[in-house]
């Protein structure tokens, strides 16, 4: 198995589908010659030729091109730079893609991936630190993933090429140089859909999905010398969204804490909530959200590290929900100030 | 028409860029940055044919239209340093700083995001009486967004007072305009809108000021939108660490032959200023941005208990 890091395994990914289904493309800006500005897609270009080409700066017509040509029996993959670029095209997902199958009876598909990554990193402006995954997973017909590992990367995105539906799988920026691991590139390719169980423990069920996974990972494993136990469940797909394995765990812990990095109002950790209230699962503690205050991302790397989760954030959050068996839902003080 | 001041303007600045590139591989900035090394003459241009009450909107790569708009380079450090004393209080960055007291109405990070503002600014214009024109700058890959066609369309169906300013620099990002464009002369592009097009010489800082004055003319009397494509090459990556993979050999040393400050000052000479005098304007400008950059880097950081304000009313 070779040892490779995200980017690579994006690479890799894509290099199969490229390989195998004569019906994919793969375009957007400068993904083709340049190979990407995070050079995610190098070498596509040289290999597969004209399949691979770079566009115009114009997301609208990408994206729209993408739904025509998926239409007319081609696989379709997409890259759009950063997540929020996507809303420059954002009808031609929403409006567009979305509705190919359900209004045709099923006569027509538009089997199209959409790449694009999130995230804050340091010293990013407001306009390009969002984390729009809610905005899409609210839509139905449209698949969402958040891979957060190597061989997440690499099965997530070959699940999402061969599935007949809409895809959007958003990469974490931060990621991409991360550390290598092995990863296994010959397996089947799996159907949409699933989670991964991170951590194992008695306490708090704590659910969460793209680069935050990490931060929450070394939250739990910082508890555990406190005794504390994370259940940490990632959810790898929030369409379809793995509600059984929330289920399971909160009933063993009777206690949840979602962690995203996305705006806590209206992000999906509130249907994830939603999800476990509906359940009729009585918890211990109070359920609660740790993300990004309902702020803009500010560019200064002092004042976004203040506000985005981080491991400290998340395990402080899990003491004050251990410590009481009343906290109020804001108890950790990182969400929403409400007024 | 050209002059010292001029030359002293462009100076500031080039050094203003280089002195960010400096921060920024010390680490001192951190995040993506956008340097506009080379493209100086185009914001020194524009901005002089431009009053105080006009509206000023550019991208990302727009630390050179906030200088030549009269933002104190000071406060651009301290922005870019995320400092408290920062245009913005640190909270905009490089990418998308604004100073409104300057007419300077932001950088924007989504690829002509601001062209549609722009109008609304030069719509406003149109009922406030102010006699306000807006100029918004985006890059030639700008010019393929959709947001762009919208905004030109919609500016001339109105005769709103508004100047187009296409920086061409022949590539958008890492890929040549050459490439994804069938017809690569930009300015072609304003008959469609039945508006006024010049392609001008953007190294050249006469040439700007002479397009931008006549457009800015134009739009405040009444006259409608124009397009002006300044030609021009950019001396520096895409971003600060790109490895310029994508540029033929040779390409960035011949820009070099082209640049402004150089063209400018042979000019000047040409016209009988002594070489001293342009040596003198930029030791000058050296000397204002260096105490700049030191007053910036002794501010205090941006306040994080402030973080929550400017949200709402
Ligand atoms: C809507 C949108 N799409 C893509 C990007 C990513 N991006 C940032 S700069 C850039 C190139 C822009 O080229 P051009 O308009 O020629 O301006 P230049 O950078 O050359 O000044 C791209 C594609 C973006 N910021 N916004």
């Amino acid at each position: 198995m070779p040892e490779l890091n995200y980017a690579e395994a994006v690479n890799a990914a894509l290099r199969r589908a490229l390989a195998e289904w004569p019906e994919t493309l793969l375009y957007g800006e400068d993904v083709a010659k340049p190979g990407g500005v995070f050079g995610v897609t190098r070498r596509l270009y040289r290999e597969f030729g004209e399949r691979v080409f770079d566009t115009p700066i114009s997301e609208s017509a990408i994206i729209g091109s993408a739904v025509g040509a998926a239409m007319m029996g081609r696989r379709p993959i997409v890259e759009i730079m950063w997540v929020d670029f996507t809303l420059v095209g954002l009808d031609q997902v929403i409006n567009q893609a979305a509705n190919v199958r359900y209004v045709s009876q099923g006569a027509l598909t538009a089997p199209l991936t959409i790449r694009t990554q999130q995230g804050a990193v340091p010293g990013s402006c407001a306009q390009h630190s969002q984390s729009l995954e809610a905005l899409f997973a609210h839509v139905p017909g449209i698949r969402v993933a958040l891979p957060s590992t190597p061989q997440d990367a690499y099965d997530v995105l070959l699940s999402a090429i061969a599935c007949d539906d809409p895809t959007v799988v958003i990469e974490a920026r931060a990621l991409y140089n991360g550390p290598r691991e092995n990863v296994e590139l010959d397996g089947p390719i799996a159907a949409v859909g699933g989670s991964r169980h991170r951590h194992r423990g008695e306490d708090i069920t704590v659910l969460t999905w793209g680069a935050q996974t990490h931060n929450v990972v070394a939250a739990a494993a910082e508890l555990d010398a406190e005794q504390i136990g994370l259940d940490v469940i990632e959810a790898v797909w929030l369409n379809p969204f793995d509600t059984p394995a929330v289920l399971d765990s909160v009933a063993r812990t009777g206690r949840l804490m979602v962690v995203h990095e996305a705006n806590v109002t209206g992000g999906f950790g509130a249907e994830v909530l939603a999800r476990v209230a509906e359940s009729g699962i009585s918890l211990r503690s109070p359920a609660c959200r740790v993300g990004l205050p309902d702020l803009r991302v500010p560019a200064a790397p002092g004042l976004s590290s203040a506000v985005l989760p981080s491991a400290s954030s998340v395990a402080a959050a899990a003491r004050t929900i251990i410590g009481s068996e009343s906290v109020p839902w804001n108890a950790a003080g990182q969400y929403y100030d409400a007024r | 028409m050209t002059s010292l001041a001029e030359l002293e303007e462009l100076c500031r600045i080039r050094i203003f860029e280089e002195q960010v590139r400096e921060l920024a591989l010390e680490r001192e900035v951190i995040g993506s940055v956008h340097l506009c090394i080379g493209q100086e003459a185009i914001p020194v241009g524009v901005c002089a044919a431009l009053e105080p009450r006009d509206a000023l909107f550019a991208t990302y790569r727009g630390h050179g239209w906030a200088l030549a708009r009269g933002v104190p380079p000071e406060e651009l450090f301290a922005e870019l340093l995320g400092r408290a004393t920062g245009t913005n209080g640190g909270r905009g960055g490089s990418a998308y700083l604004s100073s409104a007291r300057h007419g300077f109405y932001g950088e924007n990070s989504i690829v002509a995001g601001s062209a549609p503002i722009a109008v609304g600014a030069a719509l406003a214009a149109k009922f406030d009486g102010s006699g306000r024109v807006s100029v918004v700058c985006v890059g030639d890959g700008a010019l393929n967004q959709g947001a762009m066609h919208e905004a030109m369309n919609f500016a001339s169906a109105f005769a709103l007072p508004i100047v187009f300013v296409c920086e061409n620099n022949l590539y958008s990002e890492l890929t040549p305009i050459a490439a994804m464009v069938a017809d690569p002369e930009l300015w072609h592009r304003a008959a469609a809108y039945a508006m006024p097009g010049v392609r001008v010489d953007g190294n050249d800082v006469d040439a700007v000021r002479a397009a931008a004055r006549d457009a800015v003319q134009r739009a405040r009397s009444g006259g409608g939108p124009s397009l002006i494509e300044a030609m021009t090459e950019r001396l520096a990556g895409h971003y600060i660490g790109d490895v310029e993979q994508y540029r033929p050999a040779g390409e960035v040393d011949r820009a070099r032959e082209r640049e402004p400050i150089g063209r400018l000052t042979s000019q000047l000479v040409a016209s009988g200023v002594a070489p001293q005098h342009c040596e003198a304007a930029s030791q000058r400008a050296a000397a204002t941005i260096e105490r700049a950059r030191a007053a910036a880097l002794h501010a205090p950081a941006a306040d994080v208990s402030l973080v929550r304000e400017h949200l709402y009313a």
